[in-house]
């Protein structure tokens, strides 16, 4: 335990010569048994923190408690939501906890370390609702609720509800405990964001049991089979003029 | 009951002798020469200075207290956690209206050096002021030059949220004449520059003895133990004794550790973490290297500790075997069996001080909440360690901190499942 953390910066010539020293020293050194492996010098060795909640490639904890899927969603909306639990603006204290030591250089490498997994999507519980309610889900997800001014989800989540490049988060995936989560921490300003921001007015204007009704209905698509979110030039119609999203996210 | 009618009529008492003594006491706004607002004004224009004043607000960690989370960097409103109730921090940006911006120097020095806001009224000790008294004139003057080169920002002041009777301004007249005593650091001739560099650093701007030495039920520092260690009020984390000799809570670290820990948040002796991850990453990372170096000297000079007198000979707690069980298999690969980590990547365990401090509270909060080493330019991308509050019940982490306080080199005492029970909370700021 003589070796301390900082990294010093060697010159170049010593670099080279202690590269050399090691290689030849790993050629002939014996197969030691007792030796611990090394430690991996990776980002998923370093995000065990993350990981341990989140799944091991960031697939998402089974049980609805856990943290959500993080594999494949654009790489500038996790790193909006890493900024969010920062500052306070999205609410969840061990979230809130884990990312406060962190810069947001390196925020961003694992922001882009989630968005890269490729991992299979699982089935997820629903709970048992009504014929009527799964038909009330199905409605306002794709039509919304001109009544009341909600508009289709899928206007802005994508036709395919897979979301879009670098900010826009699909909703498939997710289970019926997280998405009624989120809807409630719009209403209740625990997850906010820039400006007249876009969920918030979402979920304002949805009615109380709507929240149930959408969250059944999206818990219950079977995502699209490599499901990636759409690059942002196939995006059509553009965002209703107070849908401001945040913007951390995108700026290197 | 006769005893109970004695204690308020001395309580009366005191009522009246501190509302006579506030009604007489020369206090209020200072009188303002020419002279002194030419200097001050100069002052603010002095390049130079605004630079060295922007170092020495990073030694005190000015920012950490006087900026909400997400908020303007020193404009204030967050909220100070005491044992008595929620303090604001104010707005120390130029802004006249809400800010600083109307103050002269010689008021900047009276709150800095004598604890006393611009109406001459005493000021609450959670700013610093016990600390900060042993800051010179100069230094004083540098900071005071940058906070008036930032930006003004708008932001009035939160109301305090202390409870009655800490509310009562008055009542800190006597806190401040059993604990204050203001003074500018005097170096000391028989010892090194560097010694004196690191004296003034720790005991002055640094504040380091804030939250290393134990706190009366009042809130006030006990006199001669300073940086001896102590639980601190409110957020619930133990600052290890500072003495790196026999006794002491660094015993053995070399000075390159100490400066290896404050520069990048690591060491071989151990990571920073909790509210200490705080103040390496916004403050002693960005140190030059000759004050860390003297920061160390200092440290190293603090005299070794009288070691309790054990009142039992040593013996590991009963739950040893089932520690010993969960420590294989969710600690030891990466802290390994022997408990020394691994250099650079994860910390020991074995000789930790933060595993063996008195209270406990370190180890236990640890397990719960795991999370990263802070990210420095030393050291940008550091490993983490999962929490296991949801993973582990409370008997178990009972027995996997005991367990490590008691393996190895470690003799230290045994907690309860009480108490990691009290610490479960997850603390969002
Ligand atoms: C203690 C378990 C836990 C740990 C550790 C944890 N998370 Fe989370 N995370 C959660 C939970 C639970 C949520 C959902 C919070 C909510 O309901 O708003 C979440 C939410 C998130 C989100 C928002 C996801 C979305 O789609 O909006 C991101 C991004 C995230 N976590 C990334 C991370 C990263 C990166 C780490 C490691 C640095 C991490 N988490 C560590 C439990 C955890
Ligand atoms: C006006 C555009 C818009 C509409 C309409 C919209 N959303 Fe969103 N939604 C967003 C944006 C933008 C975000 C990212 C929010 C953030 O940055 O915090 C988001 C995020 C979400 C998330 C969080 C995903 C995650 O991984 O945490 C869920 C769930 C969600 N929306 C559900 C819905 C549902 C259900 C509807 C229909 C009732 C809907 N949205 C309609 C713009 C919209």
């Amino acid at each position: 335990m003589t070796i301390s953390a900082p990294r010093r910066s060697l010159p170049r010539a010593v670099v080279v010569l202690l590269a050399f020293c090691l290689c030849t020293a790993a050629l002939a050194a014996t197969p030691q048994s007792d030796a611990a492996p090394p430690v991996p010098d990776t980002l998923q060795q370093r995000v065990v923190a993350c990981t341990s909640c989140h799944g091991s490639q960031g697939e998402g904890s089974p049980d609805s408690l856990g943290g959500p899927r993080l594999a494949g969603k654009p790489a500038g909306y996790l790193l909006q939501q890493l900024a969010y639990f920062q500052s306070g603006q999205r609410q969840h204290a061990p979230m809130e906890y884990v990312v406060r030591q962190l810069s947001p250089a390196y925020l961003r490498q694992i922001a882009e370390y989630f968005a890269k997994q490729d991992v299979p999507y699982r089935k997820l519980a629903v709970p048992a609702v009504s014929e009527e309610i799964m038909r009330r889900g199905e409605e306002l997800v794709l039509h919304g609720d001109p009544s009341r001014a909600v508009p289709a989800c899928d206007s802005c989540h994508g036709a395919r509800l897979t979301g879009f490049e670098p900010m826009m988060p699909g909703v498939l995936g997710l289970s019926y405990g997280y998405i009624s989560q989120q809807l409630v921490s719009w209403r209740t300003h625990t997850r906010a964001a820039e400006g007249p921001y876009c969920m918030g007015v979402v979920a304002n204007r949805m009615r109380e049991s709507d929240i149930n009704a959408v969250s059944a209905w999206l818990a219950n698509q079977t995502p699209p089979v490599g499901m990636h979110p759409q690059p942002a030039s196939a995006r059509t119609e553009p965002l209703p003029g107070w849908c401001v999203m945040g913007s951390s996210g995108v700026t290197p | 009951m006769n005893s109970l009618r004695r204690w308020w009529w001395v309580l009366a008492m005191l009522a009246v002798v501190v509302a006579v003594w506030l009604a007489l006491r020369p206090a209020g706004r200072l009188p303002a020469s020419p002279g002194q607002r030419d200097a001050d004004a100069a002052a603010l224009k002095d390049l130079a200075l605004i630079k060295r004043g922007a170092y020495l607000a990073t030694i005190g960690d000015c920012a950490a207290c006087h900026t909400a989370r997400g908020g303007q960097p020193y404009a204030g409103g967050r909220l100070l956690a005491t044992p008595f109730g929620d303090v604001p921090a104010p707005n120390i940006t130029p802004d006249p209206a809400t800010g600083i911006g109307q103050w002269r120097f010689d008021e900047f020095w009276r709150a800095l050096h004598r604890g006393e806001g611009r109406q001459g009224e005493p000021l609450y000790p959670v700013f610093s002021y016990t600390s900060f008294t042993k800051v010179t004139r100069a230094d004083a003057l540098a900071i005071f030059a940058y906070l008036n080169s930032l930006r003004p920002v708008n932001q009035p002041d939160l109301p305090s949220g202390l409870d009655f009777p800490y509310n009562v301004r008055s009542g800190l007249v006597a806190w401040r004449a059993l604990y204050f005593k203001p003074g500018v650091f005097k170096p000391d001739p028989a010892k090194t520059a560097e010694w004196n560099r690191g004296a003034y650093l720790v005991q002055g701007l640094g504040h380091c003895n804030e939250c290393h030495t134990e706190r009366d039920s009042l809130g006030g520092i006990k006199k001669d133990q300073h940086l001896s260690g102590g639980q601190i009020p409110a957020l619930d984390w133990y600052a290890p004794d500072l003495s790196t000799q026999a006794g002491g809570g660094l015993a053995g670290w070399r000075a390159q550790d100490i400066v290896d820990l404050l520069k990048t948040g690591q060491s071989a002796r151990g990571a920073a973490f909790g509210p200490m991850a705080d103040v390496v990453r916004l403050s002693t990372q960005h140190l030059t290297d000759a004050d860390l170096q003297a920061v160390a000297t200092y440290l190293q000079s603090l005299p070794p500790r009288a070691a309790a007198a054990p009142a039992a000979p040593f013996a590991r707690a009963a739950s040893a075997e089932q520690g010993g069980k969960l420590y294989a298999q969710h600690c030891a690969d990466c802290h390994g069996m022997d408990g020394n980590g691994v250099a650079a990547v994860y910390p020991p365990l074995n000789g930790n001080t933060s595993v063996t401090e008195p209270s406990g509270i370190n180890a236990i909060r640890s397990v719960l909440l795991g999370g990263f080493a802070p990210a420095t330019a030393g050291y940008p991308m550091p490993y983490s360690m999962p929490p296991f509050a949801r993973q582990l019940s409370e008997a178990e982490i009972a027995a996997l901190v005991t367990y490590i306080r008691q393996s190895w080199s470690n003799q230290a005492d045994a907690v309860q499942p009480d108490e990691v029970r009290l610490y479960r909370h997850t603390p969002a700021d």
